[in-house]
């Protein structure tokens, strides 16, 4: 492994004059320097730019939408159940009812509620993954700040929750909760907390003994504002990272959960669910299987790529590699 | 290594008690009423008095675990509540499925990741490597029960009368008995035990089964019925895999003494080969362990839509009928053997590469 020379290192940025005092300028200028290089990995610029697309369908959903993504269009319009997708740009007679997906076995249309499905799966990834973080975080500083037997503790805890397969308990849990897509949200992201605990610990127990934390120490700073100010910040860009990949697997997993029925219920417009309700359909009508999976795809794969770019920015080691 | 190999597995001990402490409770706490569940909504309560006595779920929970411990010291994991029959019987007949599925898609995802991998890092930014990064990308994305459906939809509608159309559920064709491999040979063995139960579970998995017995109908029908469910569950594996491989050996690839192998004149081939994939293969080794996690997971998903009866199948249809003794005893067997794989994959590490000292 091949420690980055002196030239190498990012030193972009310190003759400019609005850096103000040093201090500043250290602050201000990682997240800088590593916005700048986000914007040169394709990948973090292709998932962003899905992002963006994903959130402001998510937002102006209703405007977008052509229906209601619960409305029954039996006697409001001359569709069949399970009609296929008819685009009057692609050939579809103009007399007839545009469905950009076609039409579920409800007879609801599909496009509509894919538009606001993109909220739900949104909405269930950054809660899963902020409230894992928020307590993750908690518990993994605990553990590496205060050591000991309370330290050790919860990181045995944290190996029993690991010792299962991600899936399998969380469908115990919600099998011990009830179906419903907040206690699925809750099952994942308590599956998920080991994984954040233990990055926090590891850059605590990495940084605790540090010079600069030492002097803060010397100085008089409590144990929080030393663990919040000082050893914190350390282990962000790790958490990013995770939390942005954690993302894609919360989206992942939720629908996977829904999938065999323990997640969101109908008539809520989850990618999951709906792909379940006609998964039996798969043969005779494939576009109410193909819409659904797809959108799930593609939300994760805009995660999945944003967290590749950002480890790539947020790692001067990795980035240094893929110079050579 | 001995000493540490010891150590190690003494470790795990207390994870394992863990989850035996969490399987434990999650299952008592799964809302319902075991009775109602197994005997149906109409169970007299006289019945179900009856029931809850004559299964011990009227005792007080630390009791019943007790029990649940000394029971499990015996290898007893009890009997289920909805088949009525020992728990160690059902997993002998539907575990070999499962295990088969996720060895057969492991298996391949390292077969076909490692040398994408290695190509990949050796024609870095190539087309090759492009359209790989991407095909991975895409792959580790992509939720199994929908790649699993489409694949049934492209193999058996869109293909049906092509050489290529393959059947989109169960694990043989009808009218297709496998016999186990130690009636064939006319073995005898015991009624039960060890040996009879390893035997069984080996004769189980039906590919596996029908090589040993050298039948050649069997094996091409139970393997034409697992191409598709193994396709969907090595997808995610396969991409995780060939993006590791790759980042592993361009770490390698770039290390001083890849470069004095270069300059003493060896092939390139020779260098990628021999000295950059040996010291590359180890985290290789660390992420396909932990990748059996994902692909016990992802068996639930595909067993559930290719109609196959193997763990997943059972441990979700265990949840709906609060069958306890069956979740418990599969779960727990499940965490048990993925913490006892994490143990081996760690104690690969001193064989593989002689540098980590593990005492």
């Amino acid at each position: 492994m091949s420690t980055p020379s002196v030239t190498e290192l990012p030193l972009d940025g310190l003759d400019d004059p609005t850096a103000g005092t040093l201090g500043d300028y250290r602050s201000n200028s990682l997240w800088r320097i590593t916005f700048r290089r986000l914007f040169k990995q394709r990948s973090a610029v292709v998932g962003g730019f899905i992002l963006v697309i994903l959130v402001f369908t998510a937002v102006f959903a209703d405007v977008i939408a052509p229906y209601d993504p619960t409305e029954v269009l039996i006697g409001v319009e001359d569709v069949k159940k399970r009609a296929p997708p008819c685009i009057h740009l692609l050939g579809c007679p103009e007399d007839q009812p545009q469905h950009l997906m076609g039409v579920d076995g409800n007879v609801r249309d599909v496009f509509s509620r894919i538009i606001h499905g993109t909220r739900i799966s949104l909405r269930v990834g950054i809660t899963t993954v902020g409230f894992a973080i928020i307590v993750g975080t908690l518990l993994g500083a605990i553990s590496g700040y205060a050591g000991g037997w309370l330290g050790n503790g919860i990181m045995r805890i944290m190996d029993v929750i690991l010792a299962f397969p991600f899936l399998i308990l969380a469908i115990a849990i919600v099998s011990v909760l009830g179906p419903g897509l907040t206690n699925t949200m809750l099952a994942l992201a308590i599956v998920s907390i080991p994984v954040y605990a233990r990055v926090v610990r590891s850059s605590v127990l990495s940084t605790r003994e540090m010079d600069y934390v030492e002097a803060s120490r010397a100085l008089g700073a409590s144990s929080w504002s030393i663990l919040f100010r000082r050893i914190m910040p350390n282990a962000l860009p790790p958490l990013i990272v995770i939390a942005t990949l954690g993302i894609a697997t919360a989206i992942l997993e939720t629908a996977a959960l829904s999938f065999i029925g323990l997640g969101a219920q109908p008539p809520l417009p989850e990618w999951g669910a709906m792909l379940a309700r006609e998964r039996n359909q798969v043969f005779s009508a494939p576009h109410l299987v193909f819409f659904p999976g797809l959108a799930i795809m593609v939300t994760v794969l805009a995660f999945n790529l944003l967290g590749d770019g950002l480890r790539d920015a947020l790692d001067p080691r990795l980035a240094n590699e893929s110079r050579r | 290594m001995v000493q540490y190999s010891l150590r190690r597995f003494i470790s795990a001990i207390p994870v394992i008690f863990g989850v035996l402490l969490v399987v434990f409770v999650l299952t008592r706490s799964i809302k319902g009423d075991p009775c109602t569940a197994i005997l149906g909504e109409k169970a007299t309560p006289e019945a179900c008095a009856q029931f809850m006595e004559s299964k011990g779920l009227n005792e007080p929970l630390p009791i019943q675990f007790g029990i649940y411990l000394q029971d499990l010291a015996r290898g007893d994991l009890g009997e289920s509540l909805q088949f009525g029959r020992p728990v160690v019987e059902i997993m002998l007949e539907r575990m070999p499925l499962t295990v088969e599925l996720s060895l057969t898609a492991l298996t391949f995802a390292l077969i076909l990741a490692i040398p994408i991998g290695i190509i990949s890092a050796s024609r870095r930014n190539s087309s090759f490597d492009v359209a790989a990064m991407v095909g991975a990308n895409i792959g580790v994305s992509m939720p199994v029960f929908w790649l699993g459906l489409m694949l049934a939809y492209v193999f058996a509608v869109a293909l049906k009368d092509t050489p290529f159309a393959l059947p989109p559920s169960g694990r043989l064709s009808p009218g297709i008995v496998p016999d186990p491999f130690f009636e064939v040979y006319g073995w005898e063995i015991p009624e039960s035990g060890i040996v009879a139960g390893i035997l069984t579970f080996i004769s189980n998995m039906y590919i596996l089964n029908a090589i040993i017995s050298l039948d050649g109908e069997v094996f091409l029908d139970a393997s034409r019925h697992m191409i598709l469910p193994a396709l969907a569950l090595m997808t995610i594996p396969l991409a995780i895999l060939a993006r590791m491989t790759r980042s592993s050996m361009l770490e390698v690839l770039g290390l001083d003494y890849i470069r004095t192998a270069k300059a003493k004149g060896l092939r390139h081939r020779t260098v990628v080969l021999k000295h950059a994939f040996r010291n590359a293969l180890l985290p290789i080794i660390t992420i396909a362990g932990l990748q059996m996690g994902l692909i016990l997971s992802g068996a639930v998903l595909t067993e559930t839509i290719f109609g196959l009866a193997g763990v997943g199948r059972t441990v979700f249809e265990g949840i709906t009928a609060r069958d306890y003794p069956t979740i418990q005893g599969f779960v727990l067997v499940i965490a048990i053997g993925y913490v006892l794989l994490n143990l081996l994959v760690d104690l690969s590490y001193g064989i593989l590469d002689p540098r980590i000292s593990l005492d």
